[in-house]
């Protein structure tokens, strides 16, 4: 049976680099996936394009490409990223510059097609999260983008890319994309798409499956997370597939670092919606088959979604903050004074905010005060204050509030800090599949 | 005992909903999960964070449950006012829940 190894080289756009290399040198891999898009990254990527035509796209593509172009070059491993964001043409061009300068020629394509603004603004389609339509958010809507499935990149694969980039589309798609140009799967093989939607799933948050994001001293040790490896796919044209990770690399590949990735971010397991398979994972099998080496059994799949999720970004409010710390005997009462003094003030003074959060770090910041009522008095407390605002002049008061308890407030008020930024949000609408039309590029060469 | 001494977790977040994992490390402790970690006592576990519904998924074959919790994350995590927006701190809070060892062996 023929397999192949996707090595998996970031989880998200600021992750580390050189598990990334490590894995193109020593990880004996046939595709690198960077998977670096977040929720709202497209939106803030648009507001950068606005601004300069040539930008839009992730902030390390240059650093990241410049790092494993050569390696990946000189073993053929193909690379498939989302790191386009907002602007994959320009990532392509990009790409292609950062390869002609280490004197590398390789074919570099771009993915087109999941901006779909016009069309939502047409259908006025209805937002998932609040009850209101695409034309209500007016002027302070910014992007709308389809996750698009892995059709297109496997189609840029198949045309000869050496590189594929996309903006918007489902991470664990970027990981089927090449198994369905290795093996051919149909797709309409909802089983088969289903199980390299499971690997994708496994493989697309890099390090949160080798051990990172897993450590909890004397329950869940994990050695060396200082030099994590990240992970590696090894998928048959079966669907069958193993998680490993480069010898001698940090971190380990468990059941129980499986089991917890398996899970994340999954509502109904037998329903996990992508635009290429409506994928199963209720029926999992998880089995350690060697050090570091796991054997992910049993995914599965139905039919494919009509419609297919689009992230809708756009400017919602203003958040103004401020944080002030407390120590030493009586911190806690310090602190609780500090919060009233603040809260009087912002009525005193007007602030006109919509909401506000009144946060005891150390104390209630995380969980509010009934899950942490029974918790010990803390050393230290940080004051933290939090509102949401229409405008930016506003967001600066809150902050003001809290930074003036130097002279105002309780004794021994430090570190005072205040910031106040705009927001822009996300929110989903369904869009019917046939009104996104993705393209695939190719750039210089 | 605690929760922790017997099961691990994860958090996911996707718009104002949270999911939580609770995956038992020792396949004989999934039937004390089954028992005793269900939506309702989860739901009273973060009173003053989860606002909405909370839905209990059962994966036998890894021994999981899986939690998803409406309207937990604030508005949501692009918007929220929270420190820990995504809420990726709720799984140790969940860890933290009393599991009564004794009368699971009655």
């Amino acid at each position: 049976m023929r397999t192949i190894r996707i090595g998996s080289g970031a989880g998200y756009s600021g992750d580390r680099i050189e598990p990334a290399l490590e894995l193109a040198e020593k990880g004996d891999i046939q595709y690198l996936v960077f998977e670096c898009l977040g929720e709202r990254t497209v939106a803030l990527a648009q507001q950068a394009r606005l601004k300069n035509p040539e930008l839009g796209y992730d902030p390390l593509l240059e650093e990241r490409m410049r790092a494993v172009l050569p390696v990946c070059a000189a073993k053929g491993i193909k690379i498939v990223t989302n790191m386009g964001a907002a602007n994959p043409l320009a990532a392509a061009r990009k790409t292609t510059s950062v390869a002609k300068s280490l004197g590398l020629s390789l074919k570099i394509a771009a993915v087109v097609g999941d901006d779909v603004l016009d069309a939502c603004k047409q259908r006025d389609l209805r937002i998932m999260e609040f009850d209101g339509r695409i034309s209500q958010l007016g002027n302070r809507l910014i992007s709308a983008n389809a996750y698009l499935g892995a059709g297109p990149m496997a189609d840029a694969l198949a045309a000869g890319a050496d590189v594929v980039i996309t903006g918007r589309a489902s991470d664990p798609a970027l990981f089927l994309a090449p198994l369905i140009h290795a093996f051919g799967w149909p797709m309409d093989d909802w089983n088969l798409l289903g199980k390299g939607i499971v690997a994708g799933h496994m493989l697309e948050c890099a390090g949160q499956v080798t051990g990172g994001y897993f450590a909890d001293p004397n329950f869940k040790d994990v050695p060396d997370l200082a030099r994590l490896g990240f992970p590696i796919g090894e998928v048959g044209e079966d669907g069958s597939l193993v998680i490993t990770k480069v010898e001698g690399s940090g971190g380990a590949v468990t059941a129980q670092t499986c089991k917890e990735q398996l899970l994340y971010e999954v509502h109904d397991p037998r329903r996990y919606l992508q635009p290429d398979v409506t994928a199963d994972f209720s029926q999992v099998t998880v089995e350690e088959v060697g050090r570091d080496r796991v054997r992910i059994g049993g995914g599965g799949g139905s039919a494919r979604p009509p419609t297919l999720k689009v992230s809708v970004g756009y400017v919602d409010s203003f958040i103004g903050e401020g944080q002030m710390s407390y120590a030493g005997p009586g911190a806690l009462a310090r602190g609780r004074l500090a919060l009233d003094i603040v809260r009087e003030r912002l009525k005193l003074t007007g602030v006109a905010a919509s909401e506000l959060r009144f946060d005891l770090i150390g104390v209630d910041s995380l969980h509010g005060t009934q899950v942490s009522a029974h918790a010990n008095e803390p050393y230290e407390v940080r004051v933290r204050v939090t509102g949401r605002t229409e405008n930016l002049r506003e967001a600066v008061r809150i902050g003001n509030e809290v930074e003036t308890l130097y002279t105002n407030g309780p004794a021994g008020g430090g570190g005072a800090f205040k910031s106040a930024r705009d927001v822009v949000a996300v929110a989903s609408v369904l869009l019917p599949r046939e009104l996104a039309q993705p393209q695939v590029q190719f750039v210089g060469g | 005992m605690k929760l922790r001494e017997i099961a691990h977790s994860r958090t996911g977040d996707k718009g104002n909903i949270s999911n939580i994992s609770v995956i038992a490390y020792d396949e004989k402790h999934y039937p004390l999960l089954l028992a005793q970690v269900t939506p309702e006592r989860v739901k009273a576990h973060f009173a003053g964070v989860v606002e909405g519904e909370v839905v209990r998924y059962e994966l036998p074959n890894i021994f999981a449950l899986n939690f998803v919790m409406d309207r937990a994350l604030g508005g949501g995590v692009t918007r929220s006012l929270a420190l820990d927006a995504h809420g990726k701190s709720l799984s140790s809070a969940l860890l933290d829940l009393e599991i009564d060892a004794v009368r699971a062996k009655l």
